[in-house]
């Protein structure tokens, strides 16, 4: 039975992409698992995986042609299987007997999915940053109308309840005002622009409210360095791993920051996943350690350390984008003293922490030299309120204090 | 408002202006002993006389040279051709001429006539029930105008015997015996505006002369369904108002174009390309058309009244641009 | 009735002058069009000057013309400004009609001269309805038309003879019979060729004259005018003339043989015949109308310097003159 490669949603925003690199010619034999293309999305360029053994009979999408989620880029089969048929569904003229070599990469052009809609729709789902794919046509022939597009901004608005309509447009290109010196324009790279929508979104939909705490991180360098000690260089903790596991485990005790807020209920996940935010040359990605909690410390470091080289790398898988609950930003590395993060949507809460710092501190009666590393959490106070915020950071900071805890 | 038929109202528009402007005469195929083959001129012959109502032998060309000619001279001449159909006979003079004597003479002098001719249909065959408005409205230098209402008709009348520009007067003989409110007082429809005839949310129905009229049947109608139809009656076919068209569009994303003639090249077309390009990205379904039947009209009466469009058609016109909501 | 005694050297003098003019103007226009400096249809008047010299002499200033798209002639005879009318047929802006015209559509309302028209038989309804104006206002004005043999066989002059007929309208009715509408003879194309007899069914009193004969185009057309503004009604005149060159500049003349066109040429120039009555009558001699001839080569030289050295019309102008009023001010009418 041929299988049909399409192009493959990779995180719930993404619409479209592009095969950056096809790894596989026509004709070749590919097994499952083995990665046949490169995506590119908006955030990255990511690996796909052949989910059927077989010939790759035919690739449909050239490199470097975007195309929306769900078209047909290619052809898994057995050899002589007929896909003439697949290919039709897909408006591709079937090859008549190719004369030219069997292993030649085909340009065949890739089928373009128009969008049955008005044009006041495809204004208004411009102006509101829709994507019109998504919306269900009913008028005439399935033709989007005003109304349907009215009605998915209304049904999107409901999820993310906030009272303004999600006008995600960037703000007008204005012209500088006087005396500015003089500018080099530089357009936004497609990561760029995502990151700005996502993040304009969040800030306008999600009331955002902030904790600071202080956390003593002296016992958790020790316990540490104890650890590093007896391990592999690839298997080494970091600062990161241990705020990744103790935010996991706070979160078990404070579930609704763990839950994403979805108009007139929370969805209260049951498993931490946490992103972690790194950056890269392009901008700031969030690959994600899945069920944290159920993770030992060991395995989340190796985790980590993956994630972030394949992110650097750019070669970021699907599944390594998607299912984060939780997210945490740590800018340790930089020597900053605090900073408060923006909320990852659809995530309720991000926690941002500064650089650990040694620091005068009073214990008891006295003043003694101390590891401080001060932790802020944004909160989306559709979600939670400030008490539960601080009681979660208590937790947090108790975890971190008692680093032994992170083992059990 | 006293309430006068479309016909009473043209003739207080001619009575007025007459009564106003001693250079204004009318001149005509029987429009002085006769009384006006659809009476729009009754007693004025007897009321002004020879010199100012002038019955003219049937020479549509030289109705129209002759009026030119006499507004070239300074008057202001209403001429009147019996029906829009032997405007053609008179074709020469008014597109070649008429039209042409402000631009061709580079500016230095005009023609501000007013033909005033009938269009409209009742069994009266091929050569006899055709609009042939389109034809005229494509000529740059003239203005058309083709009322829908007794108010209009009476305002636009006289506003066209003021204007400085040649105008084609195309009066619907279908609406001749309708009636509606006149003002006593003095009032002038301006040439070039349309009017909204009805205010509505969903749809805009274009029309213009009769079927301003079906289309507002038509409204009722839907109106019960839950449609809220805006009319828009151009009123003036040259110079084109299509900014009252184009607004209306941006309210309601969807158009109805109603008109009795043929479709082809016509009106309708004319205002759906203008909408393409003024109003593409506020549309929300595909600007749709209701005209005649592209055959020359037939004598039988069935025959005709399927030919010509109705209620009915405007009705399933509606409906197919708002599509799901009903 | 007839005011040949009375006609002065002067005057004489100034037919002549016109005529040349004529003559010379449209030579240059020849030459003016073959360097491409006028473009479309050039319909030159050579060989009928007598006609219109002789007929627009006779009317007043208060009276109107409109004529046919052969039109520089009457134009210079009406006394337009012949720089102004080489201008037109440049397309500049300082030609009469701001170059909008061209050759066939010459016109200044201050010489109550409304204008070339190009469709043949169309201005003949245009000058009855000047005509009524005229006796609407009770003006004691008169229209003078001009039209061609060929423009007797359309609706629109027989419409416009019965009209003026049975309304009694002050025109003259000229129709200059060069023999040939384009290329098709006048016996080729009309029932009655004696045209002037087409007249006489409206009961328009009318005649035929030697369109050649300055003089006698005057003549008639003095009986004309008496009669027409005595308030009989139209008049019709007949003028048999010659056009010496071909239809337009485009007429390659396979329709007539050279040796008519040279046979009138040299035996019915008006031109020759009217120098030849001034002369052999003592009003002047040859040398002083060598000199009115040096004199117009010198005004048609400087007509096309006028019309060479004036601007163009401004692209952005061209919308100009379509509608008096454009359309209402919609902001203000809704206001």
């Amino acid at each position: 039975m041929a299988y049909r490669v399409t192009m493959p949603q990779l995180g719930y925003d993404m619409t479209e992409g592009a095969v950056a690199r096809w790894r596989k010619r026509e004709g070749e034999q590919v097994q499952r698992g083995e990665v046949i293309a490169e995506i590119e999305t908006d955030k990255a360029t990511v690996e796909l995986e052949a989910f059927s053994s077989g010939i790759l009979r035919k690739i449909v999408l050239p490199e470097g042609q975007r195309v929306p989620v769900g078209t047909l880029i290619a052809v898994i089969g057995e050899p002589g299987e007929p896909i003439d048929d697949i290919l039709k569904e897909a408006g591709i003229q079937p090859a008549v007997a190719a004369p030219t070599s069997p292993a030649a990469p085909s340009q065949a052009p890739a089928e373009e999915v128009r969008v049955r809609a008005t044009p006041v729709a495809r204004r208004l789902a411009e102006e509101l940053g829709i994507d019109l794919r998504q919306v269900q046509g009913t008028g005439p022939e399935g033709r989007i109308t005003r109304e349907d597009v009215e009605a998915y901004a209304a049904r999107l608005r409901e999820q993310a309840a906030a009272p303004a309509p999600p006008r995600v447009e960037a703000p007008p290109p204005a012209a500088p005002p006087p005396g500015m010196p003089e500018a080099v324009e530089e357009p936004l790279s497609r990561m760029r622009q995502t990151i700005a929508r996502r993040m304009t979104e969040s800030k306008q939909q999600a009331p955002h409210f902030y904790v600071t705490v202080e956390v003593d991180m002296t016992e958790a360098m020790r316990f540490r360095a104890q650890l590093n000690a007896q391990l592999d260089e690839e298997a080494r903790l970091s600062v990161n791993d241990l705020i990744i596991k103790a935010a996991a485990k706070a979160l078990t005790k404070f579930p609704r920051l763990n839950s994403a807020f979805s108009g007139d209920r929370l969805r209260v996940f049951k498993a931490v996943n946490i992103a972690m935010a790194v950056a890269t040359p392009e901008g700031l990605l969030a690959p994600v350690v899945h069920d944290a909690v159920g993770k030992s410390l060991f395995e989340i470091a190796r985790e980590t350390k993956e994630l972030a080289r394949r992110a650097r790398e750019g070669h970021l898988r699907a599944e390594d984008q998607v299912g984060g609950t939780f997210t945490i930003s740590n800018l340790g590395m930089f020597d900053v003293e605090s900073f408060a993060a923006i909320i990852n949507p659809p995530n309720a809460a991000i926690l941002a922490t500064g650089s650990v710092q040694r620091r005068p501190v009073v214990r008891g009666d006295q003043i003694v030299v101390a590891d401080i590393m001060k932790a802020t959490i944004s909160v989306d106070h559709r979600v939670a309120d400030g008490a539960e915020a601080a009681q979660f950071l208590g937790e947090f900071k108790r975890l971190l204090e008692n680093p032994v805890s992170l083992l059990i | 408002m006293p309430e006068l038929t479309f016909r009473e109202a043209l003739r207080q528009a001619l009575r007025e202006e007459m009564l106003r402007d001693e250079r204004v005469f009318l001149m005509g195929e029987d429009i002085g002993a006769y009384g006006g083959s659809y009476a729009v001129t009754r007693g004025l012959l007897e009321e002004f006389g020879e010199k100012r109502v002038k019955d003219t032998p049937i020479a549509e060309a030289a109705i129209v040279g002759l009026a030119t000619g006499a507004a070239m001279g300074g008057l202001k001449p209403v001429a009147e051709l019996m029906t829009i159909n032997f405007s053609l006979l008179a074709a020469d003079q008014i597109i070649n001429h008429l039209a042409k004597i402000y631009y061709m003479f580079g500016g230095q002098f005009t023609a501000p006539a007013v033909i005033r001719t009938a269009a409209g249909w009742g069994q009266l065959g091929a050569t006899h029930s055709q609009f042939l408005e389109v034809i005229y409205s494509h000529v740059p230098g003239l203005k058309v105008v083709m009322p829908s209402t007794p108010y209009d008709a009476k305002g636009l009348l006289k506003a066209a015997i003021r204007d400085p520009d040649p105008v084609l007067f195309i009066e619907h003989t279908l609406l001749y015996g309708i009636r509606g409110e006149v003002p006593d007082e003095e009032y002038l429809v301006p040439i070039g505006l349309a009017d909204v005839k009805r205010p509505g949310r969903d749809v805009t129905i274009v029309a213009y002369a009769r079927m301003v009229h079906v289309a507002m049947n038509a409204a009722r109608e839907l109106e019960a369904e839950g449609v809220d139809c805006e009319i828009v009656d151009l009123r003036t076919l040259r110079p084109l108002d299509i900014e009252t068209v184009v607004e209306s569009v941006k309210k309601t994303n969807h158009v109805v174009i109603v008109e009795e003639d043929w479709k082809s090249f016509g009106v309708g077309a004319e205002v759906a390309a203008r909408i393409a390009e003024q109003a593409f990205d506020y549309l929300d379904a595909p600007v749709v058309r209701v005209g005649m039947l592209e055959v020359p009209m037939p004598y039988n009466r069935n025959l005709e009244r399927h030919v010509v469009p109705d209620e009915a058609d405007v009705l399933a016109a509606v409906r197919s641009v708002v599509g799901s909501r009903v | 009735m007839i005011e040949q005694t009375v006609l002065s050297r002067e005057l004489l003098l100034g037919f002549y002058r016109q005529m040349v003019l004529i003559r010379r103007f449209e030579d240059k226009a020849a030459e003016m069009y073959t360097l491409g400096k006028i473009g479309g249809f050039l319909h030159l008047y050579n060989g009928e000057e007598a006609v219109a010299v002789g007929a627009i002499s006779v009317l007043r200033p208060e009276d109107h013309i409109f004529t046919h798209y052969r039109d520089h002639g009457h134009a210079l005879a009406r006394g337009m400004d012949p720089r102004r009318v080489m201008a037109e047929l440049f397309g500049k802006t300082t030609g009469v009609s701001r170059g909008r015209g061209g050759s066939m559509h010459m016109a200044d309302p201050a010489l109550r001269f409304w204008g070339g028209y190009a469709i043949v038989g169309g201005h003949i309804p245009l000058a009855c309805g000047m005509a009524l104006a005229i006796q609407y206002r009770g003006a004691d004005e008169v229209v003078l038309c001009i039209f061609g043999d060929g423009a007797t066989n359309i609706g629109e002059f027989h419409e416009g003879l019965n009209l003026a007929a049975l309304w009694k309208l002050p025109v003259i009715f000229l129709c200059e019979n060069n023999f040939y509408g384009m290329g098709t003879h006048v016996r080729r194309a009309a029932s009655t060729p004696e045209i002037y007899r087409r007249a006489e069914v409206y009961g328009i009193r009318s005649e035929q004259v030697d369109g050649m004969d300055l003089l006698a185009v005057r003549e008639v057309m003095s009986r004309a005018m008496d009669y027409v503004r005595a308030g009989h009604g139209p008049y019709f005149i007949e003028a048999l003339t010659y056009r010496f060159r071909g239809h337009s500049m485009a007429d390659p003349e396979l329709y007539r043989s050279r040796e008519e066109v040279e046979e009138w040429r040299r035996q019915r120039d008006p031109i020759t015949r009217f120098s030849g009555y001034i002369i052999q009558n003592g009003y002047a001699t040859a040398e002083e109308l060598a000199a009115i001839e040096q004199e117009v080569e010198a005004e048609v030289e400087e007509a096309v310097r006028f019309a060479d050295e004036s601007p163009e019309p401004p692209l952005e102008s061209v919308t100009e003159y379509v509608y008096v009023n454009p359309g209402p001010a919609r902001r203000v009418a809704h206001a």
